[in-house]
């Protein structure tokens, strides 16, 4: 039987773990030059931070999953620096282009899609500007090469990598010059975060540590603009008044969005996540998708952070190895099962506290440039009147260019869903196409 | 609902019959069944072009090339129209004889193309490499935006009074006539068949099918690259087409996709990629390592004899076939929705449209020789 994983994060090295111990030789197959996915990304050699500097309280995790990675890759079909950029359901085939460039198409009788995530953005005026960054590469580029992005760093964005990556610039001696997060009190306390008390705990004890190191935090609180230059942040505090900070970067995201593309290409049904106000595949409790043969885990799947993505991982390969008759011990898919759920009530609750703050985006100026690769307007999206986005793509080209809208395809959504009053679920996704990202075809 | 016609298929003939009609006074209803442009007149290459086209289409393509000029003022937006020229280029010496062959027999319907040699072109085009060892210049030819005619088109007609309706799949047709689509019920003495691929299907229910298949172009698009080609580029034979937009991203096609017309789905796919890729590099060598950023496909109606199926039904009166445009619907589209109209209302129109007769297929099963190489590999 050939399996493929895709991903070496938490998911794909806890999904080939269950696959190595069942006897199987899955081919591997990640993006990046290692493994350990963007959260537990590891340094360029040459780099000597310790774990624990580099991961803070999960270095435990993250060890632990390198070490299973360093042990599992020869058991495996190993292949790092590759990306997959098209899936064929129909003759199960995926298109990757390796290290060197070359291209190979690969059959598959069954599938693991642990692609992972990226920042969710709200475009502001000025966001394009050099200075202005994501939360998430923010993060990556502090853990990966010690690079605080600036001196007089602003942070806009909401939920726990807003409040950890302040923490962890703090610990390294770079405190940020003001820190933005959308959601309040009292919207920020949901029972539901007692699901998770460690979880609810650190997120205090990070709050504690800011306040001690007199950061400032502003809750309710969102960007307007990045002054020319990026000089200043123009930003609206919970009483709606107009204020101003000077800064020398910005980084910004509201949480993350699933990498949905190769799931769209392998068939997935999708289908409307009202909490992430996403289009996710749709997947059984153990991460099977509509598709038979295909299992979907982790942050690609739907957010849940990296703890989540070790249960998913773990789960999906055992519903794989279940799926192929192969008997795996059903004591541990209840256990795994369990853990999912509880998890899962816990990241609703935390999706509820920390909303993706959909009024600003729906609300951004028509002058705004929503469509960065394209510089394309909201108000070029808004004028389109499209019934659909990919309606609206055709007209305007938002989503037409590099990032294929897996940037600006969530705001755009809110954008033309406001202006034509319709429901977010309503407006539709934009579908994907090969290839997920740019390619080289030679 | 009753109506004068009904249109089937909201694409760019469908919408432009339905333009022409209602701006004529005619009642026109027309029926897409997703959003009108979804498919053929929507994922094309966006070529206007005369050049190379059957000598049969040439009336239809001079007809339609001057409708294009006058697209702002017929449907307010000119759909991004560029009179850029079109360049067919020759990669033999045989390829250099079929140019020069059309351009004589074009320039006997007023078509004036420039013949530019080895020296020429590598004078004025240094960016083709040694493969490509003449061109023929049709300058008045050039491209648009294939995305953005039929919702114009559209637009207009509703404007002038036509009901559109999207979303409205037929589900029966008899004739008379009396259409269903959508749980509603449309009854016209005259339908307009301008369903692309899926004409053959309504062809075939008034009793005259036709060997209509359905054709998938594969289109790929480069990241923006530095300008440097200022012409629509085609090749003789037609196995790769090139242009580049004004944001300097390259868009090219060659090959096909793959779909099913049942669903109807459609995808582009690897190989023909490849293939595209490695045909645009070898005229155009700096090509080679760009970026592809993004890909397309959809559903056209493609013919034996690459001609469109265009005239009366033999079988029905009131039914008119106008579909199978074989890759040259988005360019012929406004034209034929234009005779349509002439053909309603007038009952003739001055374009000859003998060769695109649907009773050619009866009872013939060998083709004429391809000798304009006008067909599709």
């Amino acid at each position: 039987m050939s399996v493929v994983v895709v991903g070496a994060g938490p998911a794909g090295i806890r999904a080939v773990e269950r696959l190595v111990a069942a006897g199987l030789r899955p081919v591997w197959i990640e993006e990046a030059p290692d493994a350990g996915g963007r959260v537990f990304q590891k340094p360029p050699p040459g780099f000597a931070r310790s774990a624990s500097v580099l991961y803070g309280a999960d270095h435990a995790r993250a060890s632990a999953l390198h070490a299973a990675h360093a042990a599992l890759r020869e058991h495996t079909d190993w292949r790092p620096g590759t990306m997959v950029w098209n899936i064929r359901p129909g003759p199960a085939l995926l298109d990757v282009q390796g290290p060197d460039g070359g291209h190979e198409s690969l059959g598959y009788e069954r599938l693991i899609l642990c692609t992972g995530a990226m920042d969710r953005v709200v475009p502001i005026p000025g966001w394009t500007q050099p200075g202005v960054t994501a939360l998430g590469a923010a993060q990556i580029a502090l853990k990966t090469q010690g690079l605080a992005l600036g001196s007089r760093v602003a942070l806009c964005g909401t939920g726990p990598l807003l409040l950890l990556l302040a923490w962890q610039l703090t610990k390294a001696g770079a405190p940020p010059a003001l820190v933005l997060e959308s959601a309040d009190w009292p919207g920020m306390l949901r029972p539901g975060l007692a699901w998770n008390i460690p979880a609810a705990l650190r997120g205090l004890g990070w709050m504690a540590g800011l306040r001690r190191a007199g950061v400032v935090v502003r809750r309710g609180a969102v960007p307007l603009s990045v002054a020319p230059g990026c000089e200043a942040l123009v930003w609206r505090d919970r009483r709606g008044r107009e204020q101003r900070t000077a800064v020398d970067a910005v980084a910004l995201g509201w949480g993350l969005k699933p990498e949905t593309q190769l799931a769209d290409l392998a068939g997935a049904r999708f289908a409307f996540d009202a909490l992430q106000r996403l289009w996710l595949p749709a997947r059984d409790p153990a991460g099977r998708c509509s598709v038979p043969g295909v299992y979907l885990a982790g942050d690609g799947a739907s957010i849940g952070g990296s703890v989540v993505a070790e249960l998913a991982g773990a789960r999906a390969a055992l519903a794989l190895l279940e799926d192929a008759g192969l008997r795996p011990d059903p004591l541990e898919s209840i256990t795994l099962d369990r853990a999912l759920a509880r998890e899962a009530r816990f990241r609703r609750a935390l999706e509820s506290a920390f909303p993706y703050p959909h009024a600003l985006a729906a609300g951004m100026d028509d002058a705004t440039l929503l469509c960065r690769c394209e510089a394309i307007t909201a108000g070029e999206m808004r004028r389109s009147a499209a019934p659909e986005l990919n309606r609206g793509k055709a007209l305007t080209r938002v989503g037409m260019g590099r990032c294929q809208g897996r940037l600006c395809g969530p705001p755009a959504a809110e954008v033309l869903a406001a202006a034509m009053g319709c429901d977010i679920a309503e407006i539709g996704r934009l579908r994907g196409q090969m290839p997920v990202k740019p390619v080289v075809l030679r | 609902m009753r109506a004068d016609v009904i249109v089937l298929g909201g694409g760019g003939a469908g919408c432009s019959a339905a333009l022409h009609l209602a701006r004529r006074g005619a009642a026109v209803v027309l029926l897409e069944r997703g959003l009108v442009g979804s498919q053929a007149s929507g994922v094309n290459h966006g070529g206007v072009r005369q050049q190379g086209r059957h000598p049969a289409e040439i009336p239809l393509a001079i007809r339609s090339r001057a409708l294009w000029s006058r697209m702002e003022a017929l449907c307010g937006s000119n759909a991004e129209f560029d009179p850029c020229g079109h360049l067919k280029l020759a990669r033999s010496e045989g390829e250099e004889a079929d140019l020069l062959r059309w351009n004589e027999m074009a320039a006997g319907h007023g078509l004036k193309t420039i013949m530019l040699g080895r020296n020429a072109i590598r004078g004025k085009h240094p960016y083709f490499s040694e493969k490509v060892v003449a061109g023929s210049l049709l300058a008045e030819d050039g491209s648009a935006n294939p995305r953005l005619l039929a919702p114009a088109l559209a637009r207009a007609a509703r404007e002038a009074g036509a009901i559109l309706l999207e979303q409205h799949e037929v589900t029966a047709i008899q004739a008379g006539f009396r259409v269903e689509a959508a749980g509603r019920v449309f009854e016209a003495p005259i339908l307009l068949n301008c369903a692309g691929f899926w004409g053959g299907k309504i062809a075939e229910i008034f009793g005259e099918p036709v060997p209509v298949y359905p054709l998938n172009p594969n289109m790929l698009v480069t990241e923006p690259l530095p300008f440097f080609c200022p012409h629509n580029l085609g090749v003789v034979g037609g196995d790769v087409y090139i242009r580049q937009i004004a944001r300097g991203n390259v868009i090219l096609g060659g090959g096909r996709g793959e779909s099913d017309p049942a669903i109807p789905m459609s995808r582009p796919l690897p190989e023909p990629a490849f293939a595209a890729m490695a045909r645009a590099a070898e005229i155009i060598p700096h090509l080679a390592d760009s970026m592809i950023i993004r890909s397309w496909t959809g559903i056209d109606g493609g013919m034996p004899d690459a001609l469109p199926v265009l005239g009366h039904s033999s079988t029905t009166p009131g039914l008119i076939h106008a579909f199978g445009f074989s890759g040259h619907g988005f360019m012929l589209g406004p034209a034929v929705g234009e005779i349509l109209s002439e053909l309603v209302l007038d009952g003739r129109s001055d374009v000859p449209l003998e060769a695109f007769d649907i009773g050619r297929f009866a009872g013939h099963t060998e083709l004429e020789a391809d000798v304009w190489k006008t067909r599709l590999e």
